[in-house]
């Protein structure tokens, strides 16, 4: 039977030959991860359902990232618990403060999510490992504790949505853009339940830092996850982050059939996308930033697990040049990681934001969920590279806030209103790695 | 009543979740959403919303605030995935009915039968028989949730 890439993953995890959409499945899970919002409930309910050991110790990731480092009392208190679980169990990939970062981004460079795998993780962010060939998604503290005492998970087969993007990104149009504009599309539950498919020559183009975003906002069109067919670049990228980190595993990468059944096709023609941004207050209110007015904003924010990568670092840079941060801005650059944060700092890329006027802090969530490091006032305006612009979403329930890309954040900043980045660098650029021109 | 794309953000802040308190959840239970919520919800109260309800984070605080808070069962006319399941993990009764959210009024008196699958508005007389729970989900929920679920399956293995 002709499958796609997601049902041959399931399948195979679950000891079938073949799954069917809509059925539910009971498949082993490759890795479960949690951090220290969704881990110390997990613990809670791991103790209730009484297993006395976590079903495989190498197979477990505790990462603190969401209040890291510790806010307040009560958030210390939270990485206590996760830290007293992880050193009782053993857990051989405990990341604390100083030696991760946010989750989605450091479990790629760490070479634990690999092609053709299930990743389960307490984070809804946790479809972002999909862009590696991995079927990867988000679920609450409670599921999470039964994939730690038994290494299993139930799951509905998804239908699956098949998006094939064609042409090539132009000019600062990176992933944020292309998963903006097809949100926008489909509405903020267009893919509820769904497993995204990105296809097409128009992701052969992407970087895997972009591919990264694209599949990080699947859950912002309500989809179960998103999931990118692994690639020479997918493999070129593992390999690397193989070396680096030393951990080499076999890899088992799946393939749709050309034949599989999709419930939805939608086609995208990326040399149309311009850099995209979200209005306030829902992700799917996306519009090209050149129809947008010149809004002051009173904070941007470059990070979150969606844009805080060492190409969104480089494009920032770049669009900043020798320029200042404007008068009234304030400027929250946070890397996503300990290995983002020490690439850009070797780069110049920290020395520069920080002399520009920016407020350059140690890897964490922070700001993107309203818990610290740049928490909204009273109806402040704020463009954020983040992936949620809800009410409430990163402080006051009054405060607005706007989505885009790192270049979009960077020209906003400097000229102090939503701009488009041709308005601060109108001279055609090429980054190595990222492509901008 | 509330509208469509009730997010997990709104129903609980982030700025909570630094406890796992039921209790102090659901002081601050939709306070962004709707102040008054925390201080009129009565005990056994329906949640009658739009579609996507509980989109966003998959912070199981929003289930449990909802439930601490009172809230008997949510009646939506879509639920988000992760909320879905998180609310039958934790016991908080779920059910998805566009025509009873339609015909619904602030006010109305609704009764929902998770196991007959059945939402029924008292005040207006009207019942309606959505889709049922697949009779995996149904066990979960028979069984308490999915942590007695859990425990229970590991016991039988080991018997």
């Amino acid at each position: 039977m002709a499958q796609t890439i997601t049902e041959k993953i399931l399948a195979r995890r679950a000891g079938r030959t073949d799954v069917e959409p809509g059925e539910i499945v009971m498949c082993k899970v490759d890795l479960a991860m949690a951090n220290d919002v969704t881990a110390p409930a997990a613990v809670t309910a791991f103790n209730k359902i009484g297993a006395p050991r976590v079903w495989d110790r190498h197979k477990v990731a505790l990462v603190a990232s969401h209040f890291a480092p510790a806010k307040d009392i009560a958030s210390a208190k939270l990485m206590t618990r996760m830290r007293a679980f992880a050193i009782e169990q053993e857990i051989e990939h405990f990341f604390d403060v100083g030696r991760g970062g946010i989750e989605h981004i450091l479990l790629p460079e760490e070479a634990l999510v690999l092609p053709g795998e299930i990743i389960i993780g307490a984070d809804s962010h946790s479809c972002t490992y999909g862009a590696l060939g991995c079927f990867s998604t988000g679920v609450g503290s409670t599921d999470l504790a039964a994939v730690l005492a038994t290494g299993e998970i139930w799951l509905r087969v998804p239908e699956s949505m098949k998006i094939v993007y064609s042409g090539r990104p132009g000019r600062w149009v990176v992933g944020k853009d292309l998963i903006l504009s097809v949100i926008a599309r489909i509405g903020d539950d267009g893919a509820r339940y769904m497993a995204m498919e990105h296809t097409g020559e128009g992701i052969a183009h992407l970087s895997m830092d972009s591919r990264l975003t694209l599949t990080n906002m699947a859950i912002e069109a309500g989809a179960k996850s998103g999931i990118i067919p692994p690639d020479a670049r997918t493999f070129g990228y593992i390999a690397e982050r193989q070396e680096a980190t030393g951990r080499h595993s076999e890899l088992e990468p799946l393939h749709s059939d050309p034949d599989a059944a999709y419930a939805q096709t939608l086609e995208v023609d990326v040399d149309a996308i311009e850099p995209m941004i979200a209005k306030p207050s829902l992700p799917s209110r996306a519009v090209p930033v050149s129809e947008v007015e010149r809004m002051k904003v009173d904070q941007v924010f470059i990070g979150s697990c969606t844009n805080a990568r060492i190409e969104d670092l480089r494009i920032a840079a770049h669009v900043l040049g020798e320029e200042v941060v404007a008068p009234h801005v304030r400027l929250m650059v946070i890397p996503a990681t300990q290995r983002v944060w020490q690439q850009a700092n070797a780069e110049g890329l920290l020395e520069r934001f920080a002399a520009a006027g920016a407020a350059v802090s140690t890897p964490t969530c922070g700001a993107c969920l309203g818990a610290h490091m740049g928490v909204l006032g009273p109806g402040e305006v704020c463009l954020s590279t983040s992936n949620r612009n809800y009410v409430g979403r990163m402080g006051d329930p009054t405060a607005q806030v706007y989505l885009a890309n790192p270049a979009v954040a960077m020209a906003t900043a400097v000229a102090g209103a939503i701009v488009h980045p041709d308005e601060v660098r109108p001279d055609v650029i090429e980054l190595e790695g990222a492509l901008v021109g | 009543m509330y509208g469509d794309n009730v997010d997990t953000d709104v129903i609980i802040p982030a700025r909570y979740l630094t406890t796992t308190d039921e209790s102090v959840l659901a002081a601050h239970a939709l306070e962004d959403l709707d102040p008054s919520f925390a201080s009129s919800v009565q005990e056994g109260d329906v949640v009658v919303a739009g579609a996507n309800f509980g989109c966003g984070s998959s912070r199981e605080h929003a289930p449990v605030a909802l439930k601490g808070a009172g809230v008997s069962a949510v009646v939506a006319s879509s639920f988000a995935r992760i909320f879905f399941r998180n609310a039958i993990n934790t016991g908080l009764v779920v059910m998805a009915c566009p025509e009873a959210v339609a015909a619904t009024e602030p006010g109305d008196a609704v009764c929902v039968d998770l196991a007959k699958a059945e939402v029924r508005n008292e005040t207006k007389g009207i019942a309606w028989k959505p889709e049922p729970l697949p009779e995996f989900v149904m066990d979960i929920v028979r069984a308490g949730g999915l942590v007695p679920w859990t425990k229970g399956r590991l016991e039988s293995q080991r018997s």
